[in-house]
């Protein structure tokens, strides 16, 4: 069944009438980036995810896959970033199978606005879409309002302003391909060091002609020392109630197994097949 | 009135170690600061595949009925055990189609890949946005607490003995600090050929 199931949303309406919280959803806080240069495009983002104010996850994925050439960092909301993109890809995948034409980053901008402007900003989606096809490179952004912006450098999510900071004293037209890289990756550092909601890793989507390069963890600068010592408990620590153990050699003792001989004279009819 | 997340109480955690994946839950069923129940299990076996399931009990009772039948209705199809990669995504689907009206529940999933023996776990919002983690995770209305106590005890390639104390310990700690959770606990250690189910001795109060 495509499309969402409402069947939930009542009962939570009801309970939202009455004082009832909304349920907290992993929100990517996130600073993401891209930036243009001769020849191609960079996305980077940093990968930290939040639940409030508890890191959820330390080393999470905001780079989303769209098709070979087209990439897309995502903010806000992190399940519909996630499904958004996803669902974008494989609809941009099946146009390109039907056209026979490689995906243009317009055409995916397009069905990303379309797709959320219908839902008029509940799909919590913030991207920054990047790619380069038979029409050049691209680089846009989309919000979750469905409002699209196409500009050289930009930045999303709650580190975008340390991160735009980088580019409004650093950038200079006509980057080359490591140049952007860095500059990229100094913006994400900004929003890893001075936004809460941001943190751990750069990650880095470097799109050309020729080929994507994805750089998952492009620089490290938060790594976890080594502890210097152990906490392991001896065994026996832990008071047991009870203990039951199924091993898989054991479990013939539940089903077991026959296997029926083929031949024609066997006992029971014989059952009917299609022709 | 309170959140629907802690409205019954309860705790999990799922951990990686060497060759074996661990995955434990409370057994407090509550309404508010009324204890209503002392066995209420939270994890459940699908196959090879085991899901923690904490938030509203309502739910929690809805969506591990929900798996049980399309787990059932993917063997029947596939002729085939789902493997846990597979299981994270048919529940991040599931949880994601009701984007605009959520099942109140953070599952944990955690199982060793059939075919490679890899472990696997991760973890769920309400809404389906996965947590992919190498090392541990954790859901309910302890889960400040079990981030604190896994960050410090977790460390990488533990024997399932190492395992199996590491995770008692984090779990029985948390939820000692935790009004909404504790009255013992449930401990599954998952190894190759093997799984061990054990219940734990907790403070009853």
């Amino acid at each position: 069944m495509p499309g969402f199931d409402f069947s939930n949303y009542n009962r939570n309406a009801a309970l939202h009438a009455r004082g009832v919280p909304l349920p907290k959803a992993t929100s990517t806080g996130t600073t993401i980036v891209g930036c243009i240069f001769d020849g191609g495009v960079v996305i980077a983002a940093d990968t930290r995810a939040t639940s409030g104010p508890i890191v959820a996850d330390k080393n999470c994925e905001k780079l989303h896959y769209i098709s070979s050439n087209i990439w897309c960092a995502g903010a806000g909301t992190a399940a519909d970033t996630e499904f958004t993109t996803a669902l974008i890809s494989s609809q941009l995948e099946l146009h390109s199978l039907s056209t026979g034409r490689k995906p243009r980053v317009v055409t995916c901008m397009t069905l990303l606005k379309q797709h959320l402007f219908k839902y008029q900003g509940h799909i919590g989606a913030y991207l920054v879409v990047a790619g380069v096809d038979p029409t050049g490179t691209h680089l846009f952004t989309v919000h979750a309002h469905g409002s699209t912006d196409k500009l050289p450098y930009v930045t999303m999510g709650s580190g975008s302003l340390a991160a735009m900071s980088v580019f409004e004293t650093q950038w200079t037209p006509k980057l080359t391909e490591a140049d952007a890289v860095e500059l990229c990756s100094q913006a994400i550092q900004a929003g890893i060091f001075n936004d809460l909601g941001s943190g751990s890793n750069v990650d880095v989507a470097v799109i050309t002609k020729e080929k994507t390069v994805l750089k998952r963890g492009y620089v490290k600068p938060n790594e976890r020392g080594q502890k210097l010592k152990s906490y392991i408990f001896p065994k026996g620590t832990t008071a047991v109630l009870n203990e039951k153990i199924i091993r898989k050699e054991d479990l013939g003792n539940y089903v077991s197994v026959h296997e029926l001989s083929t031949t024609e004279d066997d006992a029971g009819d014989k059952m009917e097949v299609d022709a | 009135m309170s959140s629907p997340f802690s409205i019954n109480g309860g705790a999990a955690v799922a951990m990686v170690g060497k060759d074996c994946v661990a995955i434990a839950c409370d057994l407090r069923l509550g309404l508010q600061s009324l204890t209503v129940s002392n066995n209420f299990p939270k994890i459940f076996q699908y196959g090879d595949v085991f899901l923690g399931l904490t938030g509203l009990a309502t739910d929690v009772s809805t969506v591990s009925d929900l798996f049980r039948y399309k787990v059932n209705m993917y063997r029947l199809r596939e002729e085939r055990d789902i493997a846990p990669s597979t299981f994270a995504h048919l529940v991040s689907s599931s949880l994601y189609e009701k984007r605009f009206g959520p099942y109140f529940v953070s599952p944990v999933v955690a199982g060793l890949d059939a075919k490679t023996g890899k472990p696997f776990i991760c973890g769920f919002d309400s809404i389906g946005c996965i947590d992919f983690a190498k090392d541990f995770i954790v859901s309910g209305t302890a889960t400040e607490q079990l981030f604190g106590m896994c960050e410090s005890l977790w460390e990488p390639d533990m024997t399932p003995d190492q395992l199996f104390e590491t995770i008692s310990q984090a779990l029985l700690n948390a939820v000692d600090r935790d009004a909404l959770s504790g009255w013992g606990a449930h401990v599954y250690i998952i190894e190759k050929d093997k799984v061990t189910k054990r219940l734990l001795k907790g403070r009853q109060d």
